[in-house]
């Protein structure tokens, strides 16, 4: 009996109030097509929302858009709680609007990638790739 | 298996990290569903389906509610669900959004779920599910919730998992002609009809009160892989009963998942059909029918994967090449692969 073939696990979540969530969908959608098994949690998540869906659904990366310009509070919370999950592992990476003096400080913190307006869904699925194939090869 | 361990010990990062690997059909999977094998039997298995935008994931979120905060005073039970989506054909890729409709459950750790993707499968659920509701069982979910793809007229293979299986429609999906045609509203222990406060809902109501009119009330003998399953009869200590009393007719009620009208009565009767599995013998005969049909499962996946591992690859293709010139038929090319001696 041959292995089914490790799917990439993604979870795009909209925490905070903003209701903009067309950026999450054209990101969900470029995934699903790239291959992966994108789990959609939908709008105004709460940060221990978004932990515990990554959890209960063991995903390699978490996708999370940003409008409302709460990026700075919202971000290291969700980091915060997937690592006191035990969920170390876990990628995150940024959509939305993002201004650039904040982009360095979420780096440093652990968010492998930050995308905003414009960015081309091809990066955003090949830095994914790259992220978790990396990860499980080492 | 340490994992194995934790996961009867309630740990939720190894049960979820579980989970993936009988999703993937891992040997650490494998291994470890076995151990967790004796743990299992406990949960009632209850099934959702329907056609899509029906409101199946809604009305899941809210029998989910009513397991974790039942009337009076019953005890809350552990809930699990495993919903399913369709995997794109072509990518393989799949978007989960089950859970869009289930944000009311977020922080209650008396509830577990589980999207899972169906991979390829066609009956409505994945093939792995049924691994899938093994190991949440053993973990000690009491209630599991499985939501199946949103399924058109054939997708049955989830009768054959779970003990109860909704069939949920909504008003203006259909006339009474589908309502007689064979498939999925035969599949179904409970009728809802759901978006009750829509129009329409007294004629879908009365088209599938005469489906259940039209039909004989029979002893459900599930048809697998062409051959005939037979749900043993009911024990000779119960058979007193007059033939009306121990058959199954299956309710209808009507709900709107989006506010919980009708889900306490749907629970009763969810709780009902179970009490009439185990008076009849039913539950019993449903477990052995669906393990028979995962050992054969099973038996023809490993059977084939054994045989073609032991098959040369020049071997099949000649074969294949025949095939598609039509010097051979489908049938006689399998002959030539099982019996033919290999061409010199």
């Amino acid at each position: 009996m041959s292995e089914t073939e490790r799917k990439i696990r993604v979870l795009i979540a909209k925490p905070g109030l903003d209701g903009h969530d067309r950026g999450a969908k054209v990101v969900a959608r470029a995934l699903r097509d790239a291959g992966m098994e994108v789990i959609y949690t939908g709008l105004r998540q709460t940060p221990e929302m978004i932990a515990e869906a990554a959890l209960q659904e063991d995903v390699d990366v978490v996708g999370l858009s940003i409008l409302s310009g709460a990026h700075m509070a919202l971000a290291p919370r969700v980091l915060e709680l997937l690592k006191a999950n035990g969920q170390d592992h876990v990628q995150i990476f940024l959509g939305g609007i993002i201004p650039n003096e904040d982009i360095s400080k979420l780096q440093e913190m652990g968010v492998t990638g930050i995308y905003g307006p414009g960015t081309l869904t091809d990066e955003i699925v090949r830095d994914v790739r790259k992220g978790v194939v990396g990860e499980v090869s080492n | 298996m340490a994992s194995v361990q934790e996961v009867l010990s309630g740990n939720r990062l190894s049960l979820a990290r579980l989970l993936s690997q009988i999703e993937n059909d891992t040997p650490d999977g494998r291994a470890a569903l076995s151990e967790l094998f004796p743990h299992t039997g406990q949960a009632h298995l209850i099934g959702v389906t329907g056609a899509p935008g029906t409101g199946k994931s809604s009305l899941v979120n809210q029998l989910a509610h009513y397991y974790r905060h039942p009337p009076e005073n019953k005890t809350p039970k552990r809930v699990a669900i495993v919903a399913i989506d369709p995997s794109s054909p072509f990518s393989g890729g799949a978007v989960l959004g089950d859970r869009v409709r289930m944000r009311d459950l977020a922080g209650d750790p008396g509830v577990f779920i589980r999207s899972m993707a169906s991979r390829g499968s066609l009956g409505g659920l994945a093939r792995t599910t049924s691994g899938v509701v093994q190991a949440f069982d053993a973990a000690g979910f009491e209630i599991i919730l499985i939501e199946t793809v949103g399924a058109g007229q054939a997708e049955v293979d989830i009768a054959r998992l779970a003990h109860t299986t909704l069939v949920v429609e909504a008003p203006g999906l259909g006339d009474d002609i589908q309502a007689i045609k064979a498939g999925i509203l035969e599949i179904a222990d409970i009728l809802v009809v759901n978006k009750a406060d829509r129009a329409g809902v007294e004629n879908t109501e009365r088209a599938l009160r005469n489906m259940l009119n039209l039909a004989h009330p029979v002893k459900r003998v599930y048809r697998h892989h062409g051959t005939l399953e037979t749900v043993p009869a009911v024990p000779a200590s119960t058979t007193e009963s007059p033939e009306q009393e121990s058959v199954w007719v299956p309710p209808i009620q009507k709900t709107v998942a989006t506010d919980g009208t009708g889900v306490p009565e749907l629970g009763d009767l969810i709780a009902q059909h179970k009490a009439h599995l185990e008076q009849t013998g039913d539950w019993e005969g449903r477990q052995r029918a669906r393990l028979q049909a995962e050992l054969d499962g099973l038996l023809q996946i490993i059977l084939v994967s054994r045989w073609r591992d032991a098959l040369s690859p020049e071997r099949y293709q000649e074969v294949l090449e025949q095939l598609i010139e039509r010097n051979l038929s489908p049938r006689q090319a399998v002959e030539e692969l099982l019996n033919g001696a290999p061409r010199s």
